[in-house]
């Protein structure tokens, strides 16, 4: 439900970088676990940005895996929710999470010959 | 052609946040998001929280709730300053609402403002109000298994409340494997058993509490 929340950060973002030029595509870096889901961000994005310059673009997602670390063996691991609650490596329960919160705007591609059009 | 932006989605929620929270501060409130599931006990533990403050400590409520003011009136009925924020359907608060309900309470009369967030363990996690503490409330009815399933909102939490602790005899609830799946997504929280019906651990959540606002406050 809150992807309605979170489009609406995407698409000013990407218009205040945008400066007056059309938007073909806007790329999202978005951590595993971060809760919430594609094609939710993609529905609401069409609707939200019609009549403005990001109308059509793409939402291009870049996921990044969520990682454990394993306290004892050190090992760095995959993980999702659920979490396992054990190192698959060595089996110890110190475990740690260190990755896969990631949610930002990297980059948008404009198109150069619409300003001033 | 390509621009670079890298900028957090959540930027603007987090810049209302960042006012609210140096508002706060300047008027000498600890402000504390509470989250939890529908039926954890969200109220519950603010009003028994409430009632155990110390008197230089006043407590006042934000209350988020999807429509009712159910939670409102039965804390304005024990005296609690409380205002309703109606999110109309919407899953979180966000920092807008916050700075909105301000104005509606008599800060310079509150020690600690709760903010009962809505009842939900995704989306409120990844919302910043600008509270100076962020309190998971967990329950033994749902199982032992939360933190492995909702990492996001633990991970979030400064201290993780396990409300109707004198339920544990009842239910096949493992209390070990809720502490390393706490411990797994947060090592830092501390974890408090509580019964808002017993009165059992709220005296050391309380002094946590009391304390950690003394940090807050600076003194």
């Amino acid at each position: 439900m809150h992807e309605l929340s979170i489009t609406e950060g995407i698409l000013s973002i990407a218009l205040g970088a945008a400066g007056g030029r059309r938007i073909t595509a806007v790329n999202l870096v978005i951590g595993d676990l971060s809760s919430f889901v594609d094609d939710s961000v993609q529905f609401y994005f069409d609707m939200l940005s019609k009549g403005t310059l990001a109308e059509s673009a793409a939402l291009n997602f870049q996921r990044l895996p969520a990682t454990a670390t394993c306290s004892d063996c050190r090992v760095v691991f995959g993980v999702k929710a659920p979490l396992v609650p054990e190192c698959p490596q060595c089996g110890s329960v110190h475990l740690a999470i260190t990755g896969g919160r990631e949610l930002r705007v990297e980059s948008i591609e404009v198109d150069d010959g619409s300003l001033g059009s | 052609m390509e621009v670079s932006v890298v900028k957090d989605i959540l930027s603007a929620n987090d810049q209302v946040a960042a006012a609210n929270r140096s508002l706060l501060a300047a008027r000498d409130v600890t402000a504390v998001n509470i989250m939890a599931s529908p039926g954890a006990g969200k109220t519950s533990v603010i009003a028994a929280t409430a009632e155990r403050l110390p008197a230089n400590l006043r407590p006042g409520v934000i209350e988020g709730d999807l429509a009712s003011s159910i939670d409102t009136d039965a804390l304005l009925a024990r005296g609690i300053p409380a205002v309703q924020i109606n999110t109309g359907g919407n899953c979180h608060l966000d920092a807008p609402m916050i700075r909105s309900a301000l104005p509606r309470l008599p800060l310079d009369e509150i020690g600690v403002l709760f903010i009962e967030n809505v009842g939900n363990l995704v989306c409120p996690a990844e919302f910043d109000l600008g509270a100076a503490l962020a309190i998971v409330v967990a329950s033994v009815p749902e199982g032992h298994d939360k933190p492995y399933k909702y990492p996001g909102m633990f991970a979030a939490a400064d201290a993780v409340l396990l409300n109707k602790a004198d339920l544990l005899a009842y239910f096949d609830f493992d209390l070990d494997y809720f502490r390393r799946g706490l411990a797994m997504v947060n090592p830092d929280a501390p974890l408090f058993l509580v019964s808002c019906r017993t009165s059992e651990g709220m005296a050391e959540w309380v002094n946590w509490l009391v304390n950690r606002c003394k940090v807050e406050a600076g003194s």
